[in-house]
């Protein structure tokens, strides 16, 4: 299959799909709905199943079911949707189970909007869902980026044995741009070691997969565990890209379709003779604070730059160490600010 | 040539262990039922089951076959998820009152709309139990609970839900049936209906619910023979048992 036009959900479905996803369950909301739709109607021809839940709250406790039997099993929803999810995505990272959860993010809070937003950026990085658990928060800037990052997410998903999210912003899930989407394999050779349904081949040992543990130190040691895991992907598996960092004096820091924006207007400012670089997280967890290590000395400030009202800046004051200024400039409530406003921002900013 | 009978456990009950449930509470009787069928049936090694959340959370640690964890109420939900990835094993579901009839009722409903072929044992014993006797939305009217200490009054709590006559309104489910554990006699009735279920699962029949009347002499303020007596007398007219609905 070379590069064909598709729009983002149906993008992200059919990846999903080409990676091996077999098992779908949601429930309808804006701006996603296109994912469930091309899942009815695509995988029963793969031999897979697509169930609509009665709501949020069940699909995701569907999924937590399939993803016991290690199944490649994905859901998808947009904000709200998120937010009824999470209680069942608490369960599943304590259960320790491999998911895959997209979230098109809407304004918000509340019902908030349908447009885009990236107002979730909190939620899907510092918890959501009742305690010490993390999930694997990927945020791609392009439709390419998008498949990539949603093939992948089953190889995370199953070497950490934890949820990864696709934290998509509403523009990725509607914008069309032409991407390749080629056949993609996990390595799930382990699952019978501690999936539901290999009890004989487990040598009649069965499996007991939960998060309750009323022994406090018991409970402890599970937590430590789990950190233990979070430590790892920090070590292990960030993703982000820079650009235009060595001699910069503003760095924006930006992902998603935000990213996006700010890369024209760097290269605008540039042209200017402004020094302005990126960088640009991919993971969101695990940040990648080892990138604004590489701010070169030159930088005077940090311009934290979002679709919603600056819900990454602790994360960039961690990162840089608080060496720098670092501000805030976006909007909220399905509005994105435009390659203008950056620049004007910058400017400003470097006098 | 004479006899002799001797007591023996079922085999996929877990070795060497003791229930941490209260003396004449139902849920004791239920779990051996379930080793029981699952010995008779020979699929111990082929059955999938959710622990739920109150008194029988920790079920797991009675009964040897596979187990997850579900959230409170999202046993039906997570028994869909297991059952459409694996059609060739057995699944079953097991909940009480507060967690299928209240905080559960959208995914039991929905899983026995879509006919999802797996067996629902549902413990009814009118109460919240591991939190303390609270009202539950099954409690009879004027039964007292720790949240309506004067006994519950419709015009503020409405009356309790019959799970089996609600359900038995729909027209996909194949088989509905509410027994009681309450005598050696209602017992064999249970064991019968309990294999039903699973039969019925295996010919692919779809959606199967029992109901179990069962016991709680430790929030009811009984002794457990008073409260079996109860049980009878007072929760039996209430919830009638019976057949609502069977795909024959």
């Amino acid at each position: 299959m070379g590069k064909v036009l598709m729009k983002g959900t149906e993008a992200i479905a059919e990846a999903a799909i080409q990676a091996g996803c077999r098992h779908f369950f949601g429930y309808p909301i804006t701006p996603q709905n296109e994912i469930p739709e091309y899942m009815s109607l695509h995988l029963p021809k793969h031999g897979g199943v697509y169930i609509q839940g009665e709501s949020e709250v069940a699909s995701i406790n569907m999924v937590l079911g399939a993803a016991a039997t290690g199944c490649q099993v994905m859901t998808s929803s947009s904000s709200p949707g998120i937010s009824l999810m999470s209680e069942g995505i608490s369960y599943i990272a304590g259960s320790e189970l491999p998911c895959v959860i997209v979230n098109v993010m809407r304004g918000g809070p509340g019902l908030g909007g349908i447009l885009p937003s990236q107002a979730d950026y909190l939620q899907a990085t510092k918890g959501g869902g009742n305690g010490d658990y993390r999930l694997m928060v990927f945020a791609p800037s392009t439709l390419q980026e998008t498949v990539d990052l949603v093939q992948s997410a089953w190889d995370y998903a199953f070497k950490y044995r934890n949820p990864v999210m696709i934290l998509a912003d509403g523009f990725m899930g509607q914008m069309m741009e032409p991407v390749e989407i080629k056949p993609h394999e996990t390595d799930r050779r382990d699952v019978k070691s501690w999936a539901m349904g290999y009890y004989s081949d487990r040598g009649n040992e069965r499996t007991l997969i939960k998060s309750m543990n009323l022994t406090p130190e018991l409970l402890e040691a599970h937590n430590i565990e789990l950190q233990k895991k979070y430590d790892r992907m920090q070590k292990e598996d960030t993703m982000f890209e820079t650009m235009d960092l060595d001699d910069a004096e503003l760095v924006i820091a930006a992902y998603g379709t935000s990213a996006r924006i700010a890369k024209t207007a760097i290269a605008h400012l540039r042209e200017e003779g402004y020094k302005v670089g990126l960088v640009r997280p991919i993971t969101l967890f695990p940040f990648p604070y080892e990138a604004f290590e590489k701010i070169p000395p030159s930088t005077r400030h940090i311009l934290d730059v979002e679709m919603n009202m600056g819900q990454m800046i602790d994360d960039v004051k961690i990162g840089t160490s608080c060496k720098y200024p670092v501000s805030f400039f976006g909007h909220c409530g399905g509005l994105a600010p435009s390659v203008e406003e950056i620049e004007q921002e910058c400017r400003k900013i470097l006098g | 040539m004479s006899e002799t009978k001797i007591y023996s456990k079922p085999r996929s009950w877990m070795k060497d262990v003791h229930t941490h449930y209260c003396p004449g509470c139902g849920h004791g009787i239920a779990h051996r039922l379930i080793c029981e069928l699952i010995d008779e049936l020979d699929i111990q090694k082929d059955t999938l089951s959710m622990a739920p959340v109150g008194c029988a959370a920790m079920m797991y640690d009675y009964i040897d076959i596979d187990y997850v964890e579900a959230p409170h109420g999202r046993a039906p939900a997570v028994a869909t998820g297991i059952k459409r990835v694996r059609p060739d094993k057995m699944v079953f579901t097991y909940q009480g009152d507060g967690d299928l009839a209240s905080i559960g009722m959208a995914e039991i409903i929905h899983a026995a709309n879509r006919g999802e072929n797996f067996t629902v044992i549902f413990i009814n014993n009118a109460i919240y139990g591991m939190t303390g006797g609270q009202m539950a939305p099954t409690t009879l009217i004027g039964q007292k609970a720790t949240t309506c200490p004067l006994g519950r009054d419709p015009r503020l709590a409405g009356y309790p839900i019959r799970m089996c006559e609600l359900l038995a309104s729909l027209e996909t489910p194949a088989y509905i049936e509410r027994v009681s554990v309450a005598k050696p006699k209602y017992i064999i009735k249970a064991k019968a209906a309990i294999k039903k279920g699973f039969e019925y699962q295996m010919q692919n029949r779809g959606f199967s619910f029992i109901e179990v009347l069962s016991t709680c002499p430790t929030n009811w303020g009984m002794n457990p023979v008073k409260a079996f007596e109860w049980q009878m007398e007072t929760m039996m007219p209430y919830y009638p048992l019976g057949v609502f609905k069977d795909y024959e």
